[in-house]
């Protein structure tokens, strides 16, 4: 693991809290939406605060993406679910909920969970095969 | 009833977003390290790569099919309920799947974390 890669994991954390309070904070603007009116989802994108949390969660993607290029799947979950921990602290800090005792638990088990898999290591020996190790392969049958 | 329609909508959501969590992660892991790859050979190399493998599209249409159920299960049931019980459920579900079909080692140590997490997200809603 280097810096850069925990980088990806702090930017999958960051971006989806971001995308998910952006997208959050436009349906409020919008309103309720129904199947049975669809040019509403139209309108819907073009909130700006919408356009912009999806913006956000497409650059989460990305990050997701690439974090499960280079590590298990049951490594980047649970590493990247700080995410409830900040949600919960934005509220408390910027927006003054109150946050009761039961929640602060459940933020200390999240944070004791993020702990316990950040030690241990990020990829185990799995059955797929990259094209990666496939082509340094190749090459070396080439030389 | 109404708790009925809510309870399927978050099994349904644990199953979609299972399958497409370990079809992305499967599809991730042949592509192979995405940051040595755009290094040698630039980012479109990285994105053809990722498009062409077939699995991906699957995980992506998984990821829909959670996301429109979590739609539907929120117009159900109470915001409290399905989104901390299908998010912690899904922690423990692809911890499984990710044993049995991604063949990732599991250990004591990530099952602590998976379990760990989903309590906290699981007390997070009380």
């Amino acid at each position: 693991m280097t810096f850069r890669k925990y980088l990806v994991l702090a930017g999958i954390t960051v971006f989806s809290t971001a995308g998910d309070s952006l997208l959050a904070r436009g349906m409020k603007d919008v309103g309720a939406l129904s199947l049975h009116n669809l040019p509403g989802l139209l309108i819907a994108i073009l909130n700006p605060w919408v356009a912009l949390g999806i913006v956000f969660l497409l650059t989460f993607f990305t990050c997701y993406m690439s974090a499960l290029s280079w590590a298990d799947l049951t490594y980047v979950l649970p590493a990247t679910s700080l995410a409830y921990v900040l949600v919960a602290l934005v509220g408390h800090f910027r927006l003054h909920e109150v946050i009761s005792p039961t929640r602060w638990l459940g933020i200390a088990l999240i944070a004791g969970g993020v702990g316990f898999v950040a030690a241990g290591p990020s990829l185990t020996p799995g059955e797929v095969s990259s094209h990666e190790s496939r082509d340094s392969l190749s090459q070396k049958v080439e030389l | 009833m109404s708790d009925f329609y809510a309870w399927a909508a978050i099994a349904l959501i644990v199953v979609a977003s299972t399958t497409g969590d370990v079809l992305l992660s499967y599809s991730m892991k042949r592509v192979g390290d995405v940051g040595e790859l755009w290094k040698r050979r630039g980012m479109l190399a990285v994105i053809g790569r990722v498009f062409s493998t077939p699995t991906f599209p699957l995980g992506v249409a998984a990821m829909g099919v959670a996301f429109y159920s979590l739609l539907f299960g929120l117009s159900w049931g109470n915001l409290s309920l399905v989104v901390p019980a299908s998010a912690s459920l899904t922690f423990v579900a692809n911890a499984l799947a990710a044993r049995i079909f991604l063949r990732e080692r599991v250990g004591r140590r990530r099952w602590i974390a998976a379990l760990l997490v989903a309590g906290g997200v699981a007390l997070m809603a009380v």
